[in-house]
């Protein structure tokens, strides 16, 4: 039999996707269903003086008008780091588009209808609306009080000595002596960029459905983390995780933004008030007021000797965070690790700050922090080789870390060939062919301490006809974790892939799974099952042992087949019915991964960005043109290589969209561009020319079969190179994204001080 | 008021509110869930389906518009269990990852084939500019709809 790992198997969940029948959170429905739409602040920092419901609630169809003065006996906030964020504002708003009310009607028009005549009055206080506002002497503070904070695994942001700041988090990183290596250095570069506030445009917007029952919560929601959700929603109602369902179904994207809880208090608070179900379904506007990434000024000064080595780098990255927490504290502790390299520093400093400030809440989103410190220390090593005269490939080659070597201090050594993968990237843009004018190539490197904190468990169950199904808590978001986990089950087991079936993210039903994200499914999930299919075969040769009265040792299996001495082979069901002595009963094996044995190192892995491309950029408007794109994954090993080559041409893509288009804009305290037509995605028009997507698998990963993760690597460095690309091809350096026509026409327009 | 319309060559006959949208109408009243919604502004193309064989944002299109009209949906393509040659396309092409927006892309590819079996590469581009992929980077895409077109008109 073919063994599935390793091929382009088509994906398990195209046939339901093409024809319609694949269902999402948002088609989910129950009888009796009320319809919730939210009354959010058009303050951006306020006082809530009075909210008056009487005319909204007045409404035939309208059941309640929900605010924070209803939620009495509820804890009222939720975040998995710090409990900050109240499911509605009490007393207060922080930013433009904060839940303050919420209708529950028959009708999804009527509850809208409603929600508009909801009248809150207002007291205003000065916002801060940027980090330079946030770091003003006397500047209004966004929160004066310490909150509970929620799983302290997620503690390493965190510091006891605590006063009320608009500095969120601080988190800082160093080691060697960086002023001296300063002191001694041939040549120091300094290079200062800007990251845009972005939105991850999910095209699903956040939307969930609860129903309290016989005083059990269920809620099934567009959430990665099933189980991150499950504690806030515990928490909020003093309930036992037990009492607790959260389902995730087919996600309509997710790349980080559908992380952790955003909107399943607000339906769960619904439906226990009204002891009806309730569904929240957010437009994409709510949805941009809901979640954002970090916006990032980020300065890196490099000091290198003679030969073009580094000696020492020193970083401050100053991250807008938003008015509240959420994942921010861990996106500021990845972007301090993911700036710097992935190089070899003897000497380094890095200096992290998140900031509140009145704008939407930041949190994760693809790449996690590395994209914003990326673009400032790729950029800087491209401005480092022309103050060299050193090629910028070459600069690269010679401060690359190698495989085995340190990355973190503590942390697991480098598990890839970077040296290896920059070639591949060289030769795909043909990097030393003369470009004309107004034509620039560039290229940039990564590294991410990906995988997240390991724990995951998974079920498989072998039933008494000899199929399969496998149990997991991860969730699939487009990334085809249904189709690659079923591939290594369908392998360990020795059974055909279409024989495995595949049931994801429902806490009461499948096995624990700390989060989808941080690229770990692949790797972690996949140790997990590959784990729990050995047991499921151990258990099987067992009861074959005892079934058929043969020693254990003497029974083997392969292939889906288990055999005894003197010939006897058993299918599994003859395995299963044998020893249950009928045609019933299945068998279940567990697989665990913590953080032990093969992962008690971290990361679980590092993920690896090596991206290059090629751009063009018209003379007349400054329309940057992608010509070719280049990427490496380097996945260890590929378990459906049309899967990984699939995540990396989207995941640079939408690097792509931040390098050349995406911004929300903030104008005072409102977003400017809350909506697709003002916020530009990439379109089919903006497909580079040549796509090259090349596979490194050196079997160096942890992962099943020597895996590593993929998913973020490819738009890591995407900013940063095709920043460098258009600085080459128009002769000067830009120092921000996204790289518009009107921004580059103006940087090629621009007299420079010294002209 | 009441809507006289073929949904899927199915007839139907329904009271509904005259607000609703044809999304609204699809989704909600029929259960052909399959038409999703995202932009709400006729911008990302993910609601596509076909009123008389033209493509229309079900988000922005009132549902009294079809009345007498006859409106295909993706739920309409396959016959009888076999796939659309433009969904075997998607399927083998990789052209899909979270499917959120792939009845809306198939939608437009069957309607772009239907006015040109034969479009070039950027043909398909064009055609395609007012429907947003978030996930695939668009050329598994656009390759799953030139295929399509060689396989329906060799």
């Amino acid at each position: 039999m073919t063994r599935s790992a390793g091929r382009s198997v088509p994906r398990s969940d195209a046939r339901a996707k093409v024809t319609g029948e694949a269902k999402y959170a948002v088609d989910a429905s129950r009888p009796e269903m009320l319809h919730a739409t939210i009354v959010r602040s058009d303050r951006a920092h306020a006082l809530i003086k009075d909210i008056d419901t009487a005319e909204a609630a007045a409404i035939p169809g309208v059941s309640a008008v929900i605010t924070s003065d209803d939620l009495d006996g509820l804890f009222p906030r939720f975040g998995h780091i710090v409990a900050d964020h109240p499911i509605l504002a009490i007393d207060r708003v922080r930013y433009y588009g904060e839940p303050v009310a919420m209708v529950l009607a028959a009708s999804r028009h009527t509850a809208a209808d409603a929600a508009r005549l909801v009248r809150v009055s207002y007291e205003g206080l000065p916002e801060v609306m940027s980090i330079a506002a946030a770091l003003e002497e006397g500047a209004p503070l966004l929160h004066e009080e310490r909150y509970d904070h929620g799983d302290e695994s997620f503690g390493e942001a965190m510091s006891d000595d605590w006063s009320p700041s608009n500095i969120a988090h601080e988190v800082c990183l160093e080691w060697g002596d960086v002023d001296a290596a300063f002191t001694d250095a041939t040549e120091i570069v300094e290079t200062t960029t800007h990251y845009p506030m972005l939105y991850a445009y999910a095209m699903e917007p956040y939307n969930a459905l609860a129903t309290f029952d016989e005083g059990a919560l269920e809620v099934i929601t567009t959430a990665q983390h099933p189980y991150q959700v499950r504690e806030d929603l515990a928490r909020i109602f003093d309930l036992p995780l037990a009492a607790v369902r959260v389902t995730s179904p087919f996600l309509g994207g997710g790349y980080g933004s559908k992380s952790y809880t955003k909107v399943e208090p607000l339906a769960a608070v619904g439906a226990w008030f009204s002891r009806r179900p309730v569904k929240l379904a957010l437009d994409v506007e709510e949805a941009i007021y809901t979640t954002r990434a970090d916006s990032a000024t980020v300065t890196v000064k490099s000091a290198f000797g003679a030969d073009g080595m580094l000696t020492a780098r020193d970083f401050q990255l100053d991250l807008d965070s938003g008015a509240y927490a959420d994942n921010g504290p861990l996106v500021l502790a990845k972007a301090v690790h993911r700036c710097f390299g992935p190089y070899r520093i003897p000497n380094l400093r890095v200096r992290g700050r998140s900031f509140y400030t009145n704008t939407t809440p930041a949190s994760s989103y693809r790449g996690f922090g590395a994209p914003q410190g990326n673009l400032a220390g790729e950029l800087n090593m491209d401005q480092a080789a022309e103050r060299l005269g050193i090629d910028p490939g070459e600069i690269r080659r010679r401060n690359l870390l190698l495989p085995g070597e340190e990355v973190l201090p503590g942390a697991r050594p480098l598990d890839a060939d970077l040296p290896a993968d920059l070639e591949m990237v060289l030769e795909s843009l043909d990097s030393s062919r003369p470009r004309g004018p107004l034509h620039g190539i560039g290229f940039g490197a990564s590294a991410s301490d990906a995988g997240a904190f390991p724990v995951s468990t998974a079920t498989i169950k072998v039933h008494a006809d000899g199929s399969v199904t496998l149990l997991t808590g991860s969730t699939e978001m487009g990334q085809g974790s249904q189709t690659a986990l079923a591939q290594i089950a369908a392998t360990e087991l020795g059974v055909p892939l279409g024989s495995v079936r595949v049931l994801q993210s429902d806490t009461a039903i499948t096995p624990y799974e700390r989060t989808t994200g941080a690229s770990r499914t692949t790797t972690l999930t996949g140790l997990a099952i590959q784990r729990a299919c050995a047991d499921a075969l151990e258990k099987m040769m067992a009861m074959v042992s005892e079934s058929r009265e043969v020693p254990v040792e003497d029974v083997k299996t392969s292939d889906g087949v288990i055999s005894i001495p003197g010939g006897g082979d058993l299918t599994f069901a003859e395995a299963v019915q044998d020893w249950f002595g009928s045609r019933a009963g299945e068998v279940t094996g567990v697989g665990i991964v913590r953080k032990a044995d093969s992962t008690a190192m971290l990361p679980p892995f590092w993920e690896i960005g090596m991206v290059g491309v090629e751009v063009s950029v018209d003379a007349e408007t400054g329309y940057v043109t992608v010509d070719h794109l280049a990427t490496v994954g380097d996945v260890g090993y590929a378990i459906n290589p049309a899967l990984v080559e699939g995540q990396d041409l989207g995941a640079a893509t939408q690097g792509l969209g931040a390098a050349l288009f995406e911004q929300l804009i903030y104008d005072g305290p409102q977003p400017l561009n809350p909506n697709v037509v003002d916020y530009r995605v990439p379109r089919s028009r903006d497909v580079p020319r040549t796509i090259d997507t090349m596979l490194a698998e050196r079997r160096d990963g942890v992962g099943p079969y020597g895996a590593k993760g993929s998913g973020e690597g490819a738009l890591n460095p995407i900013g940063g190179a095709v920043a460098a690309a258009v600085g080459r091809a128009i002769g000067r350096w830009p120092d921000r994204l996204p790289l518009t026509p009107e921004y580059v026409w103006r940087l090629m327009h621009m007299e420079t001080e010294a002209e | 008021m009441t809507i006289r319309t073929v949904v899927n060559g199915r007839p139907v006959t329904e009271p509904i509110p005259v607000r609703w949208t044809l999304a609204e109408f699809v989704r909600d009243r029929l259960g052909l869930t399959g038409t999703k919604l995202s932009c709400g502004m006729q911008v990302c193309g993910v609601c596509t389906v076909l009123v008389d064989g033209r493509p229309v944002s079900a988000c922005s299109y009132l549902a009294v518009d079809v009345d007498g009209c006859e409106v295909t949906t993706i739920e309409g393509l396959a016959d009888a269990g076999s796939l659309h040659p433009i969904q075997a396309a998607f399927v083998d092409h990789f052209a899909l990852q979270c499917g959120f927006c792939t009845p809306g892309f198939i939608m437009m590819a069957k309607s772009l084939l239907d006015e040109n079996p034969r479009p070039t590469r950027k043909d398909v581009v064009d055609y395609l500019d007012g429907n947003i992929c978030r996930c695939t980077g668009y050329q598994p895409i656009i390759d799953a709809i030139v295929d399509a077109s060689e396989r329906m008109t060799p």
